[in-house]
């Protein structure tokens, strides 16, 4: 159901109180207006009527079955008849419409109404930067757990209510607004946020490749400015979104595929991308390197598919062992099969075989394979693809070399692109410069961070986010030299536990690994890998001019007009008499 | 002829016309407005009320306004009778009666209007 339609519910929950209202007022009146007329007895016996005041009251109170007894003056005979008959007729007006009341607020149509006023109203409400995440399975779980511990709110349109049900139990710091709906209805995305002020991308992440093609149309067409991240598992609809120029099109089998081909021809590049790219909390543990030789796979499908071609890319033989080999591919050697059973492994000749990959769409069918693999041939190097985040406990209890969980490799996707741009180039250099290079880095990095996730962030100087640099470099007092600015706030002869690995100009030119007496300039952006005191010390420094002074020039500044006053004075009193 | 139409013209009229009648007459004359016309005039007022939630026209917006409108200030007008009545010891006076019959003269100018877009409404459908 869209907005519009849910929005006609409240009028027609309106009119259907239309009914139960106007009954109500009725017998009110009936009541009031019979008991005036009705012939009664003052104090003295004498005969009376009810005025509207005693009328009304008493009527409100007996509807209301509070009864406070016959006031105030006791009734006369042709009175009580009266109103007997109007306690029946209101218990019966009453019964009516508080009936007709609960049955509408029961009502799922109405229900489901309210819920969209209220996400709505939230999302409206919101004034800081968030990102807009359709789609709230493991990927999205994930992307929200890490969004949350950086500080980032995020909004989630998801379509099955349980695991909407369950966001509330994940105990997210930030409040995330969800709802429960089709993400393919621009409404939704538009009441969702896609088009406010704050919101800073769309992650469309949900499991239908469909929705998630619709979502990347949706925010091509009603927000082109926003950054657009978008899962896709097939080749046709990566090449869809491409061509209506959606900027990020992850495809979890896809850039697997690279991963491995990267570990195969430069394993100490492809550690350092994995160290750069880990979500942040998370261990990255090192690995030993695929070996180069006879490679088995079990299981021909999307991602068999994409492995394949990725190891046939670096020259590497495979063996495929699946139950029937598509039509069109007799050039390579097939095992028709089961990979679970000994004799497929056999045939597929597993003793000569240096690794094996089980690709398979079925958790325990590709555990038993690497368990059946390892038993013939224990020296395999084992690539293993998990499905479901819920069967962690068997893929941690196997020691596998590679444990391939799409879910997680989208989430890093998504959080290197959104939170810092600057990875990207950075990591596109990384693959361009070599083996060696990449090797020393990596040992220079994690020996002094170790092999804990790091905190990966970008600076832009800019009057936003460093206002007293900017001020510096726009005095002109002196430049600014990267190592200087690096050093700790707290006691200038330490240094930041933190590295510069990139910087990108104003003008388009870039610097690897910028040296410590490169002067930063403004409008530059800078990429850096620490640890997370670093990152605030950073900021700090960068916002702060007393810090900003202390830190490039040792010298304490001192706050406040009166002081400022004193120290110029000391500062001219010396030169004037020398 | 559509019933509801007839049932809601009847109402907005009715709830004009009553409220006419207990207008009419010297301002501060008691015998010239009936207590039980004033009665009337707040039940339907209230009934005309109800009948027009859930209308989202903008039209339907108006009426709706113009109604409330005329309920608060009947509400008030029987308020001020029954302390004139029942809490003052004079009675309903000449002067409580006048406060009475021009707060009606208002909730009467915002059935005018009522009745005014009701017709307005009616020589705007072609058919």
């Amino acid at each position: 159901m869209n907005p519009e339609a849910y929005e006609s519910t409240f009028f027609l929950a309106l009119r259907r109180l239309r009914v139960p209202l106007i009954t109500l007022i009725l017998i009110y009146a009936v009541s009031i207006l019979g008991l005036t007329l009705v012939p009664g007895l003052d104090a003295e016996g004498n005969p009376s009527r009810m005025n509207f005041l005693h009328a009304f009251y008493f009527i409100s109170y007996t509807a209301t079955t509070i009864g406070f007894g016959e006031i105030p003056n006791a009734f006369s005979e042709p009175q009580r008849m009266w109103v007997t008959f109007c306690i029946y007729l209101s218990v019966i007006g009453w019964a009516y419409s508080i009936g007709a009341l609960l049955a509408l607020l029961q009502d799922q149509n109405f229900r489901n109404a309210v819920r969209l006023q209220r996400f709505g109203q939230a999302v409206r409400d919101m004034r800081e930067p968030f990102y807009l995440v359709c789609g709230y399975g493991e990927t999205g779980q994930l992307i929200c757990r890490a969004l949350d511990q950086l500080g980032l709110r995020a909004v989630v349109i998801e379509i099955d209510d349980r695991r909407v049900s369950q966001l509330d139990l994940h105990g997210h710091s930030a409040d995330i607004p969800a709802l429960t709906a089709n993400a393919r209805q621009p409404e939704i995305l538009k009441l969702a946020g896609l088009t406010h002020q704050y919101c800073r991308g769309v992650i469309a992440l949900t499991n239908d490749d469909g929705a998630n093609l619709a979502i990347a149309i949706s925010a091509r067409l009603l927000a082109p400015e926003l950054p657009a991240l978008c899962r896709a598992e097939t080749v046709e609809t990566a090449a869809n979104m491409a061509s209506f120029g959606t900027r990020h099109i992850i495809n979890p089998f896809d850039k697997f595929g690279r991963y491995l081909a990267l570990a195969l021809h430069a394993p100490a590049a492809y550690h350092l991308l994995e160290w750069l790219t880990a979500v942040p909390g998370t261990m990255v543990e090192p690995h030993r390197d695929p070996p180069r030789g006879h490679w088995i796979l079990c299981g021909y499908g999307r991602f068999g598919k994409v492995l394949v071609s990725a190891l046939e890319q670096e020259n590497i033989p495979v063996t495929i062992i699946d139950h029937a080999p598509p039509p069109g591919e007799s050039q390579r050697r097939w095992v028709r099969g089961d990979g679970s059973s000994a004799p497929a492994l056999l045939e597929a000749r597993i003793q000569d075989a240096v690794g094996i990959v089980a690709s398979t769409n079925d958790d325990v069918n590709n555990l038993s394979i690497v368990v059946t693999a390892r038993e013939l041939n224990p020296r395999l190097f084992v690539v293993l693809r998990q499905n479901l985040q819920a069967n962690q406990a068997l893929f941690n209890a196997f020691e596998s070399d590679f444990t391939v969980v799409p879910s997680q490799i989208v989430a890093r996707e998504c959080l290197a692109i959104l939170t810092t741009p600057l990875l990207e180039p950075f990591l596109w250099q990384i693959k361009q410069r070599g083996e060696s290079w990449a090797s020393t880095l990596l040992d220079q990095l994690t020996g002094s961070f170790g092999w804990q996730a790091p905190t990966v962030w970008s600076v832009h100087i800019g009057a936003v986010e460093a206002p007293a640099l900017m001020d510096w470099l726009g005095f002109a007092h002196a430049p600014a030299p990267l190592g200087d600015l690096l050093r700790n706030p707290h006691d200038r002869t330490e240094e930041l536990q933190c590295r510069m690995l990139y910087l990108a100009r104003e003008d388009q030119s870039t610097v690897m690994l910028p040296h410590r007496h490169t002067p930063v300039q403004a409008g530059d952006q800078l990429l850096l890998v620490g640890c997370r005191t670093a990152r605030n010390d950073l900021a700090l420094t960068l916002s702060n001019e007393n810090t900003l002074e202390y830190v490039l020039q040792g010298r304490e500044i001192p706050g406040g007009w009166v002081w400022e006053q004193f120290a110029q004075l000391c500062a001219r009193l010396p030169r004037s008499e020398g | 002829m559509n019933l509801e139409k007839v049932i809601f013209g009847f109402f907005i009229v009715l709830a004009a016309t009553l409220n006419f009648g207990f207008f009419i007459g010297d301002l501060d004359n008691p015998i010239h407005h009936d207590v039980y016309e004033l009665f009337a005039a707040i039940v339907v007022n209230l009934i005309a009320t109800v009948l027009k939630f859930g209308d989202r026209t903008h039209i339907g917006a108006i009426h709706l306004s113009t109604s409330l409108v005329a309920d608060l200030q009947l509400i008030a007008a029987a308020m001020v009778w029954s302390y004139g009545a029942h809490v003052t010891d004079a009675g309903v006076t000449p002067e409580i009666i006048a406060k009475v019959v021009s707060l009606s003269g208002g909730a009467l100018f915002a059935n005018v209007v009522s009745v005014v877009i009701l017709i307005a409404e009616t020589i705007m459908q072609k058919r």
